[in-house]
C-alpha cells in the first residue's frame, strides 16, 4: 500500500456573487496516493478547475467560501493561512496551467523564471539555480537548454513553453503536481509529447499527479483514477479501466461518444451533449444532469447520491437509473447509434 | 540600432519643421497679426509702417520668411519684434528657472502617482482606495492657475501665514536653500494634477496586470506577495506610466508649465511664452515652439529605447 498524499473529504467551495452564491465545487471527495494520477474531467465550468485552484490555494478572497477537508500529509490545507500556503506551493504542490502561451511573464528569461522558484524556497546560489534550470529544461526536453535557458517566452513555442512550465513546476520537486488542462492550447501532435513527458517525470520525481482536462481522450492512458465532473458535482468516480469499459452515468456516456475513436466503426456523427451547462446559481431540481439527459424518468427530480451501484465498491455514479437499462443503452450514445438514426 | 537612430533622427527632423512651419502660418493667418504695426509704434504714418515691412522683409513671400526666420534661430541671431531681445539668449536664461521647476516636480509627481496608484490598487474597492480616489479625482480637477494663486494666498509670503516665499526663482547656485525653499510651492502645484493622473492610471494597469495569467503562475510557484507585487506586477504596470511620464516631463521642460511659472513668476521659458503670446511677438513663439517640440521627441525617442529595455518583446533582434 503506498503512502496517501492526499485526502479530499467533501471539498465545497462557494463564491459570493452579485446574483447570488455560485456553488462552484459542491462536494468532491478523492484519495490519492504517491505516484498515482488522477484525472478530473469535466466540461467549462463544472468545477474542475476550481478543485485544482483550491488545491492549490490560489481561490481565496473575501468573497470565497470553502467546505470539508484537503488533507495534504495529514494537514489540512484549508486551515493554513496564505504565509502557510506559500511554503507548500512548490515544494510540495506544482502546478501547471492551460495556457502556456501566458502563463510566462513576457518580460523575463525562462531561466531566471524557474531559478526565481527554486530560490525563493532553496538557499541556493545564482549559478547553482541556474545550473538546476538548464538541468531541468534538459528533462522536459528542450533542445541546447545550455543557451535557451537565457530566452524570453516569446522565443519558445507553444509546445517548448508548456515544456518550461512544467519544468518550472517540477523545480522544487513536489510530491504533487496539478496539471490544468495542459495541452487545451497545443497542437494535437504536441499534446501526447507533453502527456507522455508528465507521465515519465511523474516516476522520475517520484510524485502524484492531478490531472484537468474536458477531454477523456488525454487520461485514458495516464490517469489511474478518473472523476467526472458535472454542474459542480462529482457524477461519476472510477478506476480508468472501470470507467472507459463499464461507464454507469449518461454524462460520462456522452463524453466517451464525443471522443473521436478509430477502433469502431464510424458513426455518422459523433455524439454531441445537447443543451449547455446549468447556472451554478440556480441548479436544477434533482439531478444537475437531468435537463440534458435522454434517459431522464420521474425519480431523477430527487437529487441522486454518489454511491457504487456495482459489485465493485470503487465505482461510485450519481444516477437513478438501474444497472442492466444503463448497460443495454449507453452504446447508443457511445457509438452514435441514436444520432445516425 | 543605427537604423533605428537614423531614421528616428529623420523622423525628428521633420517633426521639427512641420510643427515650425504651422505655428509661423497660424501666426499670418490671425488678424491683428502684422507685425510691421506693431514694430512701428501708436503715431506711425503709413509710410513708416511701410519701411518697417520692407527692411524686416514683412513684404516677401511667406514661405521666404519663414525661411529666413529659421535660419536666424540656427545661427543664433533671432530677436524679438518688440523688445529686439536676442530669443536664443531669452531661452537660455529661462532654463535654469523651469528645468529646477520640472525636474523638482516630475521627480515628485512620479514617486507619488506610483506611491497613489499601488496603494489604491492594493487596497481595491476599501475605504482608502475610495479615499485615494476621490482626492485623485480632485487632484486632477483643480485648475493649476487657480490652485496656485490659493496656495499663494494662504502660504506665502504677503498672504495669511507667510509660510513660503512669494515666487520669485532663486537660483541654485547662488542660494541652494532658498533655491529649493521658494520652488516647494510650484513643485506641489504642477505635481497635483500629474499625481492624480498617474495614481488612477497605475491603479487600472495594476489590477489588470494582477489578473494576468503570470501572475497566477508566480503564486503557484509559491513566490512572496511582496515579491510577486514588484517583479510580476509593478514592472510591467510601469511601462505604460513610462510613456506618459517622458512625454508629460518633456512638455513641462520644454515650456509647457505656462501657467505655473506665470503664477509664481519664476522667469522660465514657459513664463517668456506666455509674455511673447500677449505680445503677439512671432520670433520668440517660433523659439520657444520649436524648443519645446525638441524636448517632446528628444523624449520620445528615450521612452521607445526605455521601452525596449523593459520589454523584450519589442527589443530589436
Amino acid at each position: 500500500m503506498a503512502e496517501t498524499l492526499l485526502q479530499v473529504k467533501d471539498l465545497k467551495v462557494q463564491f459570493a456573487t452579485e446574483d447570488g452564491m455560485v456553488k462552484a465545487v459542491d462536494g468532491v471527495s478523492f484519495e490519492l496516493e504517491r505516484g498515482k494520477v488522477l484525472g478530473i474531467v469535466g466540461e467549462s465550468g463544472s468545477g474542475k478547475s476550481v478543485t485544482a485552484m483550491t488545491l492549490m490555494g490560489l481561490t481565496g478572497g473575501v468573497n470565497s467560501r470553502f467546505e470539508g477537508e484537503i488533507l495534504y500529509k495529514g494537514t489540512d490545507l484549508l486551515t493554513l493561512s496564505d504565509d502557510q500556503m506559500q511554503q507548500y506551493r512548490g515544494p510540495e504542490l506544482g502546478m501547471i496551467f492551460q495556457d502556456p502561451m501566458t502563463s510566462l511573464n513576457p518580460v523575463y528569461r525562462i531561466g531566471d523564471q524557474i531559478a526565481e522558484a527554486i530560490r525563493t524556497h532553496e538557499k541556493i546560489d545564482k549559478r547553482g539555480a541556474k545550473n538546476r534550470s538548464v538541468e531541468l529544461l534538459r528533462a522536459v526536453g528542450i533542445p541546447n537548454p545550455e543557451a535557451r535557458v537565457d530566452d524570453f517566452p516569446h522565443q519558445f513555442s507553444g509546445g517548448m513553453r508548456q515544456r518550461a512550465m512544467i519544468a518550472m513546476a517540477l523545480s522544487c520537486n513536489p510530491d504533487l503536481l496539478i496539471a490544468d488542462e495542459p495541452t487545451t492550447a497545443l497542437d494535437v501532435t504536441i499534446q501526447a509529447q507533453i502527456i507522455e513527458l508528465i507521465g515519465r517525470l511523474k516516476d522520475d520525481f517520484n510524485s502524484a499527479v492531478i490531472m484537468i482536462t474536458h477531454d477523456l481522450g488525454v487520461v485514458a492512458d495516464i490517469a489511474d483514477e478518473i472523476i467526472v465532473m458535472y454542474a459542480g458535482q462529482v457524477v461519476e468516480q472510477a478506476s480508468t479501466r472501470d470507467l472507459f469499459y463499464d461507464p454507469q452515468h449518461p454524462y460520462t456516456w456522452g463524453l466517451l461518444g464525443s471522443i473521436p475513436r478509430l477502433d469502431r466503426p464510424r458513426p455518422d456523427r459523433l455524439h454531441s451533449i445537447k443543451g449547455s451547462p446549468p447556472s451554478l446559481i440556480n441548479l436544477p431540481q434533482g439531478c444537475a444532469f437531468r435537463p440534458r439527459c435522454q434517459h431522464a424518468f420521474n425519480r431523477c427530480m430527487e437529487r441522486p447520491a454518489l454511491e457504487s451501484h456495482l459489485d465493485v465498491a470503487t465505482h461510485l455514479d450519481r444516477c437513478w437509473l438501474d444497472v442492466p437499462y444503463k448497460r443495454s443503452h449507453r452504446d447508443e450514445t457511445i457509438s452514435g447509434a441514436t444520432e445516425a438514426a | 540600432m543605427a537604423a533605428f537612430l537614423v531614421r528616428r533622427t529623420i523622423g525628428a527632423i521633420l517633426v521639427l519643421v512641420a510643427v515650425t512651419f504651422f505655428v509661423f502660418v497660424i501666426f499670418i493667418v490671425v488678424p491683428g497679426g502684422d507685425p510691421a504695426e506693431r514694430i512701428a509704434g501708436k503715431n506711425a504714418t503709413p509710410q513708416n509702417i511701410e519701411n518697417i515691412r520692407h527692411d524686416w522683409g514683412f513684404d516677401r513671400p511667406f514661405y521666404v520668411q519663414y525661411y529666413k526666420m529659421m535660419e536666424k534661430m540656427a545661427t543664433g541671431s533671432l530677436v524679438s519684434y518688440t523688445s529686439q531681445q536676442n530669443v536664443v539668449q531669452q531661452i537660455e536664461q529661462g532654463m535654469p528657472a523651469t528645468f529646477s521647476l520640472s525636474i523638482g516636480a516630475g521627480v515628485i509627481w512620479l514617486f507619488f502617482g506610483i506611491l497613489v496608484g499601488v496603494i489604491s490598487a492594493i487596497s481595491a474597492g476599501k475605504f482608502s482606495d475610495r479615499a485615494i480616489t476621490v482626492l485623485a479625482l480632485v487632484g486632477v480637477s483643480l485648475p493649476i492657475f487657480w490652485l496656485g494663486i490659493v496656495t499663494r494666498y494662504y502660504l506665502a509670503e504677503g498672504g495669511l501665514t507667510s509660510f513660503f516665499p512669494d515666487g520669485e526663482y532663486v537660483p541654485l547656485t547662488d542660494n541652494p536653500a532658498q533655491w529649493f525653499f521658494h520652488l516647494i510651492l510650484p513643485w506641489t502645484v504642477l505635481a497635483v494634477g500629474f499625481i492624480g493622473f498617474y495614481g488612477r492610471v497605475l491603479r487600472g494597469n495594476v489590477l489588470d496586470t494582477s489578473n494576468e495569467d503570470y501572475v497566477r503562475t508566480a503564486k503557484a510557484k509559491g513566490l512572496p506577495p511582496k515579491r510577486i507585487m514588484r517583479k510580476h506586477i509593478l514592472r510591467l504596470s510601469l511601462i505604460p506610466i513610462i510613456t506618459l511620464f517622458g512625454l508629460d516631463f518633456a512638455g513641462v521642460l520644454g515650456g509647457g508649465a505656462i501657467l505655473t511659472e506665470t503664477v509664481f513668476d519664476l522667469h522660465g521659458v514657459g513664463q517668456y511664452a506666455a509674455q511673447s503670446i500677449n505680445n503677439f511677438d512671432l520670433p520668440p513663439i517660433m523659439g520657444v515652439t520649436l524648443y519645446g517640440a525638441m524636448f517632446i521627441v528628444v523624449f520620445s525617442v528615450f521612452v521607445d529605447l526605455l521601452y525596449a529595455y523593459l520589454d523584450p518583446r519589442i527589443r530589436p533582434t
